[in-house]
């Protein structure tokens, strides 16, 4: 069973809407204050990359209820350029912006699942899960 | 033909306007209703209609006035834009609908009237969509510098030691605005030791981080150093899983020990005075 509510991304603004949202659902959801700083900043890196790359595209946050466990998953989408080669992003220090390159691998370590779907042309999608434990 | 409708609406205002109080509460968004007295939507209501028959009647010199005043008011009770145009629109089919009862529109005329009522319907909503957005605008950007104002301010706390406390998300205007402040601060202080505050900062991420490493090799480069204080236990948790370098940084996790520490640098240190009362 899954709940969910979405914000579009199309300004810097939204990054922080975002970002409320999820801060929102986590607290609801019962999430420690280093979980909700964790879970905000995986939404903030992924919407800065919607805003960055993509120019627009939507956040939308899951309640998750499965086994008895009860998770938030951030769903971003994007219908931008898409990624060429996954690998190379998901390594520290990659940017093509001049960045830090810590986002899409720094997504990966402060959630508990992390997965993406992009190729050239076609968006990206990414699905990123914590559980409450 | 105009004078036909200004004629039928005055003579039947009082009954129009109760129609079209009853009608728009029935329709109207609770939101509307919620906020506002049944005394002042009545007086507002009136206010409207009034509003719109003086614009029937071509009273013009004060109409513009009188409509910019309306909107202000409108804008300050918090009604939204669609309330009021749909309050327009109601008004139109409630006049149209009680002249066709009373015979006043025939076939032959009815194509007449309708763009006779679209002539004057038009302009008002038009209007009033445009004071509506001027009057958004404004508080946009009133709020807007409003927001520049508390956005990076660099305080001199001790000779040689500045203070910058950031409250609030960084995007990359305020990011800009950080940069050049502590920049043209540190030179006119005269600081070798510029701390930045991040406590009020709700989310430190990758972008957040890097401005801030730019804006410490910044500041290191005209001959300071930057200290980063504040740092709240989950930021400092975030920061390690999202893998940010600050090693090159001292990072104290609060701004009374980033000063204590600063003052260390510069060679002096707070003492207790005793004896002195």
């Amino acid at each position: 069973m899954s709940i969910q509510s979405c914000v579009t991304i199309i300004n810097e603004w939204d990054i922080v809407a975002a970002r409320q949202l999820g801060r929102n659902v986590a607290k609801e959801l019962g999430f420690g204050t280093v979980d909700q700083a964790r879970i905000t900043t995986a939404i903030s890196e992924l919407a800065r990359n919607i805003y960055l790359y993509a120019g627009k595209g939507q956040i939308c946050i899951d309640k998750l209820y499965e086994d008895g466990k009860a998770g938030l998953r951030i769903n971003a989408a994007d219908n931008g350029p898409g990624i060429s080669d996954i690998r190379q992003v998901m390594e520290d220090g990659f940017s093509t912006s001049g960045g830090l390159g810590a986002g899409l691998p720094g997504v990966k370590r402060l959630m508990d699942q992390f997965e993406i779907e992009s190729s050239p042309g076609n968006g990206t999608q990414i699905k990123a899960t914590k559980w409450l434990r | 033909m105009n004078k036909l409708i200004f004629e039928f609406i005055e003579a039947n205002k009082l009954d129009i306007l109760e129609e079209w109080i009853k009608t728009t509460k029935e329709t109207a968004d609770d939101r509307v209703v919620r906020v506002v007295s049944d005394q002042v939507f009545t007086s507002t209501s009136r206010e409207f209609i009034d509003l719109i028959i003086a614009n029937i009647k071509g009273l013009k010199e004060d109409y513009n006035t009188r409509l910019t005043d309306f909107a202000e008011k409108v804008v300050r009770l918090g009604w939204p834009l669609t309330f009021v145009t749909k309050g327009l629109h109601t008004f139109s089919t409630i006049v149209f609908h009680r002249m066709e009862e009373s015979g006043i529109i025939t076939k032959d005329n009815q194509l007449d009237i309708i763009l006779e009522f679209d002539g004057w319907v038009t302009p008002i909503t038009n209007e009033i969509v445009s004071i509506y957005s001027i009057t958004w605008e404004k508080t946009v950007s009133l709020q807007k510098i409003a927001l520049q104002e508390l956005s990076a301010p660099l305080i001199p706390v001790f000779d040689k030691i500045t203070v910058m406390p950031l409250v609030g998300t960084i995007d990359t205007e305020r990011a800009k605005q950080i940069m050049e402040n502590l920049l043209r601060g540190a030179v006119k202080h005269r600081s070798e030791v510029v701390l930045i505050d991040i406590t009020g900062v709700p989310v430190v991420d990758t972008m957040v981080a890097h401005h801030i490493i730019q804006a410490a090799d910044a500041v290191r480069l005209i001959g300071a150093k930057c200290m980063l204080c504040g740092i709240r236990p989950e930021i400092a948790q975030t920061i390690v899983s999202l893998g940010i370098d600050l090693n090159q940084f001292t990072t104290k996790n609060s701004l009374q020990k980033g000063i204590e520490a600063a003052l260390e640098l510069t060679n002096r240190k707070i003492v207790k005075v005793e004896g002195s009362k």
